[in-house]
């Protein structure tokens, strides 16, 4: 099913550029004002509600995952990445206890033999053990917490090209 | 007086899609759409919030490949090359983490993304290059299947564990 176009927008080309505008330009600097959607709208010639409808329709998509903080890790509360060496056949089953705890917001394998990877988030240290002491007593796998020391990375945001044969460096 | 946990639980599921999405989150948290906004502000400036905007998912986007690299570099030089790994747009995260001896030798990580495994090996080359370190242990880690990826939440509210049920 094609996509409902937005506002005068009818034109798919045009569309996905505005999409990639959108993004870009907004993973960083969103406006801090009382209208910042509207703010958004001036900056892409679009009307206050054509963003609205667009950033709504891109959270259906699942494309989008929110317009909000990207926290610094361990700043609020605690968090961690902790690896489990799962065997294979047990891969989906442990997998999915892990993924049943709230605390959790990341959950990948990861080809390696240490092959399931998450994030575990909770608001102190002690809430976190006990909920990795919990996860390991239901596995029965042994979980190997490792949690950031230093962050050397400046978030920016991530550049996205969403234009067949366009450049990005 | 603004209550910083109260903001921190309303705001971790994102800001409201509506005209004056600040004055919604001041609404559920018994504060002012000023205060709200200049609270954001401070904790931007303070560092507890790294960025604040607009949140993909990659994979949507088609970057469906990323690894977390990870390296075993000798302790005194992983504040040089963990910032020499952090500048690359493609890298979207540089961190220290503590080696676990034995199982575990590596102590510094981070995270390429591109559009294929061609693509990701292609920035890790830019990478090993650019920072001189052929000579360093490390592996990539590819991703696989995603279980589960959502913001994080930091304060579980009531309406949370709902939600979560659900």
């Amino acid at each position: 099913m094609a996509a409902e176009p937005i506002g005068h927008l009818d034109r798919h080309h045009h569309k996905t550029e505005l999409i990639q505008q959108l993004l870009n330009a907004f993973q960083h600097d969103f406006p801090l004002s009382a209208t910042p959607y509207a703010d958004i709208a001036d900056k892409l010639g679009i009307t206050e509600q054509a963003v609205i409808d667009l950033l709504t329709q891109l959270k259906q998509q699942n494309i989008l995952s929110r317009v909000g903080a990207v926290f610094r890790p361990n700043r609020v509360g605690a968090s961690t990445l902790a690896a489990m060496a799962v065997p294979e056949h047990r891969l989906e089953e442990v997998a999915d206890i892990i993924s049943s705890y709230p605390a959790v917001n990341h959950n990948y394998e990861r080809e390696h033999h240490f092959n399931l990877w998450f994030v575990a988030t909770a608001e102190n240290a002690e809430h976190l053990d006990s909920i990795l002491n919990d996860m390991e007593k239901k596995t029965a796998i042994r979980i190997l917490s490792l949690p950031m020391e230093k962050d050397y990375h400046i978030d920016l945001g991530f550049p996205l090209q969403l234009i067949q044969g366009g450049h990005h460096d | 007086m603004i209550n910083e946990r109260k903001l921190i639980a309303a705001l971790q599921h994102g800001l409201p899609l509506v005209s004056h999405p600040y004055a919604v989150i001041a609404d559920q948290i018994g504060s002012t759409e000023t205060e709200v906004i200049d609270y954001i502000r401070f904790m931007k400036d303070k560092g507890d919030i790294k960025r604040f905007g607009v949140v993909v998912h990659h994979r949507q986007l088609g970057y469906n490949s990323n690894a977390m690299v990870v390296w075993d570099i000798p302790d005194d030089r992983v504040d040089e090359l963990g910032e020499c790994f952090g500048q690359f747009d493609f890298v979207t995260l540089s961190y220290r983490r503590p080696r676990h001896l034995p199982d575990w030798p590596y102590n510094l990580f981070c995270m390429i993304h591109g559009k294929d495994r061609t693509d990701v090996l292609k920035n890790l080359d830019l990478m090993v290059q650019h920072c001189n370190v052929a000579d360093i242990r490390h592996e990539p880690l590819f991703s696989n299947r995603c279980f589960k990826q959502r913001g994080a939440i930091y304060i579980h509210t009531d309406d949370d564990k709902k939600a979560h049920r659900a």
